[in-house]
C-alpha cells in the first residue's frame, strides 16, 4: 500500500432545506487509526458517513484525503468502501461473487480476482464459503462478508455504519475484537458509527461524539471518559451527575461543597459514580454523610443512590460492602473527580 | 411513448363526437348526435342493463365465494393446502376461449345460453382474481388482531364479522371493482353463453362488423367512462379511508 | 379441519363445476369424431392438416415478436417510473397509464381499427406531414395485430416490471457504486438480475393471453396469418365441428403448459 494519507474534513454542513443536519464539522482522522463516531440518533453521524462515502453532496464544506480534495468524487472513484447497515450483500450472487464484486467490475482478471476473494474470505474466518448462496447465511457470516467484500478492494479508509448493531452480544464482543484486528493487520483507516458507547471504548484510537450535527466531544476513549468537554458528552458517555458551579481561585463552588476544578469558561461540573468512595482513600476530598436511597446490583458492582443535602448523586461501590437503603453514611471523593465543562 | 399508449382512447373519444358518417379526420364537430342515437338504440340500453346485471351479480358472488375460500385456508389446517390454492387459480392460466367453449359445450343442455349462464361463466373466471387479492390480506398481522378478539371472549362468527371483515373491507372492495370491471369488459366468454340477451360487448361487437361507424365510438366511449367509474370510485374510497384517522 | 374445507367448498365446487368439467369436456371431446370414440382419429386429422400448423406458428411468431417489442418499450418506461419519478407521483403515474386500458377489450380493438384505417389518424398524419403519397395499409394487417397487442402488453409488463424495480433494496445499488460499478454495471448486475420476476412475470402473462386471444387478432388481422384461436372459432363458426376445436384447443392449453412450466421458477422473487 502507498504511504497513507490523512483524511482532513474541514467544515462540512448539510442542510435540507431549512433543516441543519450537520454543521461545521472539521475533523482529521490520522492514517491507520480507528475512529468511532458516537452519538443518538439523528445526531448526523451516519449523514457524515455517507458525505464521507460519496453518496451525499455536503451543503458546504471539503473533504481532502492527503492532498487530493475528493470532496466531488463519485464513490466508485473514492478510496472508501462502505460496510451498510444492513450489509447490501447481493442476492442474486454466490458469497464469492459477492466479495469479488469490486474486483469484477474493475475487470480484473479471473486468476486473481479468484485468489484475492479466498484471501479476503480467510481472512474473516470463511474460508471455502465462496460457492454458497448469501440466503444460506447467518446474521453474523453476512456481516464479514460485508467486510471482505469491501476489504477485498484495498480501500484507504472503510466506513461502517453501524456494523455490529443487528448482532447479539456475545456476537458482537466477537466482532468487536475482528474489526480492531483486521484494522491493526493492515493499517488501514476505519471509520465507524455507532450509538453504543461501550463498544466506541473497545475500538476507537480517536472516539467523535456528535449530538444535533456537531462534534460535541473529541479523544482518545480514556479522555473522553474521565475529563468530557460538555453536558451532553458527560452524560452520554456513561452516568455522571452534572452540578451547577460557579468557579473562582482554582475551584468550584457547588451544592455540595468546594471542590478541586480548574475554569474551562463553563458552569458546571460532572462527578462520575466511580470518583465517589464509601471509604477514604489518601487525596480523597470528604464531602459529608449522605443518605442512601437505593442500592441496585449490577453483577461487578453496586449502584448506590445517595441523597446529599438536597442533592442527589450515584455511587459505584464494590459488589460486597454495600450499605443499605435507609442508612447514612460518609462519601468521599477522589481528588480529581469533579470535572468541570466548558458548558 | 404516452402518445402511444393515448393514441387509441383519444381517437375513439374524440369522433365519438366527430360530425360526420366516419369517423376519421379531418375532425368536424362536435356534436352528440352519435350519443343520442346510441342512447336511443333500445338493443344497446337492454345489452348496458344486462352487463349491468351481470357484472354486479358475477363480482358479488365471487367476492363471496373467495371470502369464504380464503378465510378456510388462511385460517385453518388442511391437508394439500398448495393442491387446493392452485385448483382455485388454474383458470387463471387457461385462455377464456377454450373455458368459454368449454362451459358452452357442457352446461347449456342443462342451464341454456342466457345471462344467468355468463354471471356463471364470470364467476368462474373471476375467483382466482377475487382470491389472490383477498388470500394476501390475511396474514399473521391479520392474524393477531383475530387471536387478541378471541382472547377477549368473541366466537368465531363475531370474529369473522366484527374484526375479520372490517379489516378486509378495503381488498373486498378491490376484488369487487376488479371482478365488475372485468366482466364488465369481457367477450369471449359472454359471446359463447349469451343466447338472445347479449352482454354489451357482444352487441358493440355485432356493431363493428357494419364498419367503422361513429355511433360504436359513442358505445365504446360509454364503455369506457363506466370502467373509469368504477375505478375512480374505488380509489377515492381506499384513499378516503387511508386519510381517515386510525380507529 | 372440517370447518376450513366446508368454508372452501362452495368455491371449489364452483370451479370445479365450471373450469374443470368444462376443461374436461374439451379434452375427451378431443378424443371423438363425428360422435365416435374414443380415439385419436380427430388428433391425427388435425396433424395432417396445413393450416394447423401454419397457425400454430403463427401464433409462436406473433406472441415471440410481441413480448420482445413489448419488453423493449416498457423496461424503459418502468425503470423510468420506478427510479425517475419523485415517490409520490408514482402511483399517479401509473394510473393514467392504466387508464386508457379501461375500456372493453373489443372497443380498444376497434380504436386501433379508426387509428390506422386508410383515412385514419396515422395515414392522416403520415400524409399531412407529406412522408407519403397514398395510403398504407395499416388496417387489417398482422402489424396491426402486432400494434394491438404491443400496445396492451407495454401497459401490462410495466406494472410487473415496476413492481419488482421498486421492491430492489436501494443500498444494493450503493453498495455496487461504492465497490467500483460504473451506471451501465450497476444495471446490468445488480437491477436486472434482481428485476428479472417482474420480467418473467410479464413473458408469462404475454405467452397465456397472446396465445389465447381471439378478438385482437380477428377485428386488426384482416384475414392474414390466422392464429390458433381464429382456427379454434372458425371450427365452431363455419364448420360446426366440435371435435376439432376440442383438439385444437387441447393443442393450445399444451402450449401454455410449456410456457407455464419454462417460466415459473422465473418467477419467484428473491427476498433483497
Amino acid at each position: 500500500m502507498p504511504p497513507p494519507d490523512d483524511l482532513i474534513l474541514s467544515g462540512l454542513g448539510k442542510t435540507y432545506g431549512a433543516q441543519s443536519v450537520l454543521a461545521d464539522v472539521s475533523l482529521t482522522v490520522a492514517a491507520g487509526s480507528y475512529v468511532v463516531l458516537l452519538g443518538p440518533s439523528g445526531s448526523g453521524k451516519t449523514t457524515l458517513l455517507s458525505i464521507l462515502g460519496g453518496f451525499t453532496a455536503p451543503t458546504t464544506g471539503t473533504v481532502r484525503l492527503g492532498p487530493r480534495d475528493i470532496t466531488a468524487m463519485p464513490p466508485a472513484q473514492r478510496p472508501t468502501a462502505t460496510v451498510f447497515q444492513d450489509y447490501a450483500l447481493f442476492p442474486h450472487l454466490t458469497i464469492a461473487q459477492n466479495v469479488g464484486f469490486g474486483l469484477s467490475v474493475r475487470h480484473r482478471p479471473k486468476t486473481e480476482i479468484a485468489a484475492r476473494v479466498e484471501a479476503a474470505l480467510a481472512m474473516v474466518d470463511l474460508a471455502g464459503y465462496g460457492p454458497r448462496r448469501i440466503s444460506a447465511t447467518s446474521g453474523g457470516q453476512r456481516q464479514r462478508i460485508a467486510l471482505a467484500r469491501a476489504l477485498v478492494t484495498e480501500p484507504a479508509i472503510l466506513l461502517l455504519d453501524e456494523p455490529l448493531g443487528a448482532l447479539d452480544l456475545n456476537l458482537r464482543r466477537q466482532m468487536q475484537a475482528e474489526l480492531r484486528r483486521l484494522q491493526q493487520a493492515e493499517g488501514r483507516s476505519f471509520i465507524h458509527v455507532t450509538h453504543d458507547q461501550e463498544e466506541a471504548m473497545a475500538l476507537a484510537d480517536q472516539i467523535v461524539i456528535m449530538n444535533r450535527g456537531r462534534i460535541e466531544d473529541l479523544g482518545p476513549p480514556e479522555q473522553v471518559y474521565t475529563r468530557p468537554r460538555t453536558r451532553f458528552s458527560a452524560g452520554f458517555m456513561g452516568e455522571s451527575t452534572l452540578l451547577p458551579a460557579r468557579f473562582a481561585d482554582g475551584a468550584a463552588e457547588t451544592a455540595i461543597g468546594r471542590l478541586p476544578a480548574a475554569d474551562l469558561g463553563g458552569c458546571s461540573i460532572a462527578i462520575r459514580p466511580e470518583s465517589l468512595r464509601l471509604a477514604a482513600q489518601p487525596g480523597d476530598i470528604p464531602l459529608g454523610r449522605a443518605q442512601i436511597t437505593a442500592r441496585s446490583f449490577q453483577g461487578s458492582h453496586a449502584t448506590l443512590t445517595l441523597r446529599l443535602g438536597d442533592t442527589p448523586l450515584a455511587l459505584r461501590a464494590p459488589p460486597g460492602a454495600s450499605p443499605d437503603p435507609g442508612t447514612e453514611h460518609l462519601i468521599f471523593l477522589a481528588p480529581d473527580g469533579a470535572v468541570p465543562l466548558t458548558d | 411513448m404516452v402518445g402511444f399508449i393515448y393514441l387509441p382512447v383519444v381517437t375513439l373519444v374524440l369522433f365519438s363526437l366527430h360530425d360526420g358518417r366516419v369517423p376519421v379526420p379531418p375532425f368536424r364537430g362536435p356534436t352528440l348526435e352519435w350519443y343520442a342515437r346510441i342512447l336511443g338504440n333500445a338493443k344497446v340500453i337492454q345489452a348496458t342493463g344486462i352487463s349491468l346485471l351481470v357484472a354486479a351479480t358475477s363480482a358479488a358472488l365471487s367476492v363471496a365465494l373467495a371470502t369464504l375460500a380464503a378465510w378456510g385456508l388462511a385460517r385453518h389446517r388442511l391437508p394439500g393446502k398448495p393442491l387446493i390454492e392452485a385448483l382455485i387459480m388454474a383458470p387463471l392460466a387457461v385462455s377464456t376461449l377454450v373455458i368459454g367453449l368449454g362451459l358452452s359445450v357442457t352446461w347449456s343442455g342443462l342451464i341454456g345460453k342466457s345471462p344467468l349462464f355468463v354471471i356463471m361463466g364470470h364467476v368462474a373466471l373471476n375467483l382466482p382474481l377475487a382470491f389472490a387479492i383477498i388470500y394476501v390480506q390475511l396474514d399473521a398481522a391479520q392474524a393477531r388482531l383475530e387471536a387478541a378478539a378471541r382472547d377477549l371472549g368473541a366466537s368465531e362468527v363475531q370474529v369473522f364479522f366484527r374484526v375479520t371483515l372490517p379489516s378486509l373491507r378495503v381488498s373486498l372492495i378491490a376484488a369487487a371493482a376488479l371482478c365488475f370491471t372485468f366482466s364488465w369488459d369481457e367477450f369471449i366468454v359472454a359471446f359463447f353463453l349469451s343466447g338472445f340477451d347479449p352482454t354489451l360487448p357482444v352487441v358493440i361487437w355485432g356493431l363493428l362488423r357494419t364498419g367503422l361507424d361513429p355511433q360504436t365510438n359513442a358505445a365504446g366511449t360509454l364503455v369506457f367512462l363506466v370502467s373509469i367509474l368504477a375505478v375512480v370510485w374505488v380509489e377515492a374510497l381506499i384513499l378516503r379511508r387511508r386519510d381517515a384517522p386510525p380507529r | 379441519m372440517a370447518r376450513g374445507l366446508a368454508l372452501a367448498a362452495p368455491a371449489l365446487i364452483w370451479t370445479a363445476a365450471f373450469f374443470v368439467v368444462p376443461v374436461a369436456a374439451i379434452l375427451w371431446l378431443s378424443l371423438f369424431q363425428d360422435g365416435e370414440g374414443p380415439g385419436l382419429a380427430t388428433f391425427q386429422r388435425m396433424m395432417a392438416t396445413g393450416f394447423v400448423w401454419t397457425a400454430l406458428w403463427n401464433s409462436v411468431w406473433l406472441t415471440a415478436v410481441v413480448t420482445v417489442c413489448a419488453l423493449l418499450l416498457a423496461y424503459p418506461l418502468a425503470a423510468a417510473i420506478a427510479f425517475r419519478v419523485p415517490e409520490r407521483w408514482q402511483r399517479l403515474v401509473l394510473m393514467l397509464i392504466v387508464l386508457p386500458f379501461w375500456t372493453s377489450y373489443v372497443v380498444r380493438s376497434y380504436a386501433w381499427l379508426l387509428v390506422l384505417a386508410p383515412n385514419g389518424v396515422v395515414n392522416a398524419a403520415f400524409m399531412g406531414l407529406g412522408l407519403i403519397e397514398a395510403p398504407l395499409k395499416l388496417s387489417f394487417t398482422t402489424a396491426a395485430t402486432v400494434m394491438g397487442f404491443v400496445h396492451f402488453f407495454t401497459m401490462l409488463a410495466t406494472l410487473t416490471i415496476y413492481a419488482s424495480l421498486v421492491q430492489i433494496n436501494p443500498r444494493l445499488m450503493m453498495a455496487a457504486r461504492d465497490l467500483g460499478a460504473g451506471s451501465l454495471q450497476v444495471f446490468v448486475r445488480v437491477v436486472l438480475p434482481l428485476s428479472m420476476p417482474g420480467v418473467a412475470a410479464a413473458v408469462f402473462l404475454i405467452v397465456v393471453v397472446t396465445m389465447g386471444d381471439y378478438i385482437t387478432p380477428q377485428i386488426l388481422g384482416g384475414n392474414n396469418d390466422l392464429v390458433l384461436p381464429q382456427t379454434i372459432m372458425m371450427q365452431i363458426l363455419r364448420r360446426n365441428d366440435q371435435e376439432m376445436a376440442a383438439v385444437l384447443s387441447v393443442l393450445l392449453m399444451v402450449v401454455v403448459a410449456i410456457a407455464y412450466l419454462a417460466l415459473a421458477r422465473r418467477m419467484r422473487a428473491v427476498p433483497t
